[in-house]
């Protein structure tokens, strides 16, 4: 086992510096010298060469993708170009805040997912079936974000139940365990949780029919076992499969919460990106994208390490 | 052809034996025929694909005629069958308009990383070794994002446009189609029949078209098709949040942005654009998956 971890652990170097690669090359992709913003169009050239040199642009790619990875490594990840603060201190408290919302949305995916394809799996091939697979599908192919306005049109502008934006009413960003903040989180959990829900029920499906398709269950039917029991075997063979996907989901909306975050406001990662993007904050985008990735990047190596734990078949 | 026949044995394997006479295609149609369901959503999307196409002869309105008088019309106002937008353009006429932009911005990039992903993916597949490595470990960097993250990324990096979204969308679906390429392919390779066609004195060319492509195109064009689901979610993703296409254009993704302002005052109408966004991905998915089965492919 502690073998297996090492072996993934070091498959996982040369992938992270991919991603750290991918990341520092995004600023040399895009039109224009990162400084443009910074930068009156007629700066002297002075002036350019200085802060060019403040920021490290003058020296050769190579060279300044070392000292970049050098400071990401020990937590430096540069200044916003905007807010002239670190991007570390603005990129923690969003992830918190993103967190809160992908966790809220992998949970309610993974209870609507597990119950409507272990019912689907369970009557495999009947009409109830072929109204929970319809549903998977359309979890799958309803633009969250387009859900998330609905969403806003139904609950908070016709029914007025809910708020539509935001954490609370106060505008502050750090969430607290008050009704305020999980009132304005309902809205958001929901959009987010339609894409998961989708997913883990085509999974759950899949695992339980196949499932029940085996010689074992045959075996557990012939011995007078109860339906219950039955299930609780099928659940328990099912489980490892399905948690690798939800892990992935987790991840998934952590990276991708950036539409859901922008409809709601909702003071995370997400809506950090937005901004970093059209304030053109190239180390403030770089560093979000950086964080999320390499997040999403532990989330898969835990996922592969929990999966060979819970099913010992899957170790190589 | 060749490729068909070369096809048939592989795919239909577990194919009723009286079936198995008539021929591969002929057993697919077959069982498309009776799928309703699939028959259904490719009608849809061919219906999309035609007032996309022909949208200047049956738009009632030019999609670009502002009229500040009738702003935010309702659905149903006489004339305007969709009511208007928050210019007093009309939605019935820019939703056809924006099916051009929508799809376009779908489809593009699926067909440009099926040729780029499918052919790292084959070429992989087919030599393997150390090829297959380099391509293999280049992807899985690709993968350790999340697609819609380094979507956005790319874009945000290179800034709005249609040509930057198209391409920031072919990056991230040219990873998953290049690692289903190499699956098929390597399977394909270790058949029996292509180890035979290799003792004869057959060119790696002709293996390669004969042989290879013949049987690895279907799985792979099935898996693209159900990519364009979520392509058009996610380039509409991006054009909502300003970052594909730019205005006064008509697209799905923009309009849903643009009338987000408006919901207090037509719902309905800020609504329509997702509808339409949410009918396309949710055909191609069902079209997909119908295909899949009738083709009897498993991936």
């Amino acid at each position: 086992m502690l073998l297996y971890i090492l072996k993934r652990l070091v498959y996982t170097v040369p992938i992270a510096l991919g991603v750290s690669i991918i990341c520092f090359a995004l600023v040399h992709i895009g039109p224009g010298d990162p400084l443009s913003t910074l930068l009156p169009e007629d700066a002297p050239q002075e002036v350019v060469d200085r802060l060019k040199a403040e920021y490290g642009l003058d020296k050769p790619l190579v060279l300044q993708y070392v000292i970049w990875l050098g400071k990401a490594l020990t937590g430096d990840f540069g200044i916003s170009i905007v807010t002239s603060r670190p991007v570390l201190g603005e990129v923690l408290p969003a992830l918190v805040n993103s967190l809160i919302l992908a966790i809220g949305g992998s949970i309610l995916g993974f209870l609507v997912g597990t119950t409507l394809g272990g019912l689907a799996g369970f009557f495999h091939g009947r009409p109830a079936d072929r109204v929970f697979t319809g549903m998977a599908i359309t979890g799958v192919s309803v633009p969250h974000y387009w859900l998330a306005i609905v969403l806003v049109i139904i609950f908070s502008v016709e029914l007025m139940w809910l708020p539509s934006l935001g954490m609370n009413m106060s505008g502050s960003t750090a969430f607290t365990f008050s009704i305020e903040n999980f009132r304005h989180m309902v809205l958001p959990v929901i959009a987010l949780s339609v894409i998961p829900a989708g997913i883990v029920t085509r999974t759950v499906r899949g695992a339980v029919a196949e499932l029940l398709n085996q010689e074992f269950v045959e075996a557990l039917r012939a011995k007078g076992m109860s339906e219950r029991t039955i299930i609780r075997h099928v659940a328990k063979n099912a489980a490892p499969q399905v948690l690798a996907v939800m892990g992935l989901q987790l991840g998934y909306l952590l990276g991708g919460s950036i539409l859901i975050e922008t409809v709601f406001a909702w003071p995370g990662t997400g809506l950090l990106l937005n901004n970093a993007i059209f304030s053109r904050d190239i180390p403030l985008l770089q560093g979000t994208i950086l964080v999320l990735a390499l997040i999403f990047v532990a989330m898969n190596l835990l996922v592969d390490v929990a999966q060979a734990t819970l099913d010992p078949r899957i170790k190589r | 052809m060749t490729a068909t026949t070369a096809a048939a044995p592989a795919l239909a394997a577990d194919a009723p034996a009286t079936a198995k006479r008539r021929g591969y295609w002929s057993t697919v149609w077959e069982r498309l025929r009776r799928d309703p369901v699939t028959i259904g959503c490719a009608a849809i999307i061919g219906l999309i694909l035609l007032a996309a196409i022909s949208a200047p002869l049956i738009a009632p309105h030019d999609p670009y005629d502002t009229n500040m008088l009738k702003r935010l019309a309702p659905v149903g106002t006489d004339g305007f069958l969709l009511g208007t937008d928050e210019l007093g353009r009309d939605m019935l006429s820019r939703l056809i308009y924006g099916a051009r932009v929508s799809l376009f911005t779908a489809i593009a990039p699926v067909l440009g990383a099926l040729a780029i992903g499918g052919t790292l993916g084959i070429v992989a597949g087919f030599l393997g070794g150390r090829v297959n490595m380099i391509i293999m470990r280049t992807m899985d960097v690709f993968y350790a994002f999340p697609s819609i993250l380094l979507a956005i990324a790319i874009s945000g990096a290179l800034g709005s446009g249609i040509v930057n979204a198209v391409i920031s969308l072919t990056l991230i679906f040219m990873p998953p189609l290049c690692r289903v390429a190499e699956t098929v392919t390597t399977q394909v390779r270790n058949l029996d029949f292509v180890q035979a066609a290799r003792a004869t004195p057959a060119s790696t060319g002709r293996i390669l078209r004969v042989h290879i492509l013949g049987n690895v195109l279907g799985p792979i064009l099935i898996y693209a098709s159900s990519l364009v689901s979520v392509s058009i979610i996610i380039a509409s993703g991006l054009s909502f949040l300003g970052l594909g296409v730019s205005p006064p254009e008509a697209d799905w993704g923009l309009m849903l942005n643009t009338l987000r302002q408006s919901i207090y005052v037509a719902p309905l109408n800020a609504a329509l654009p997702g509808v339409m966004i949410f009918i396309t991905g949710f055909c191609f998915n069902l079209m997909s998956d119908g295909l899949r089965s009738a083709m009897d492919v498993k991936l």
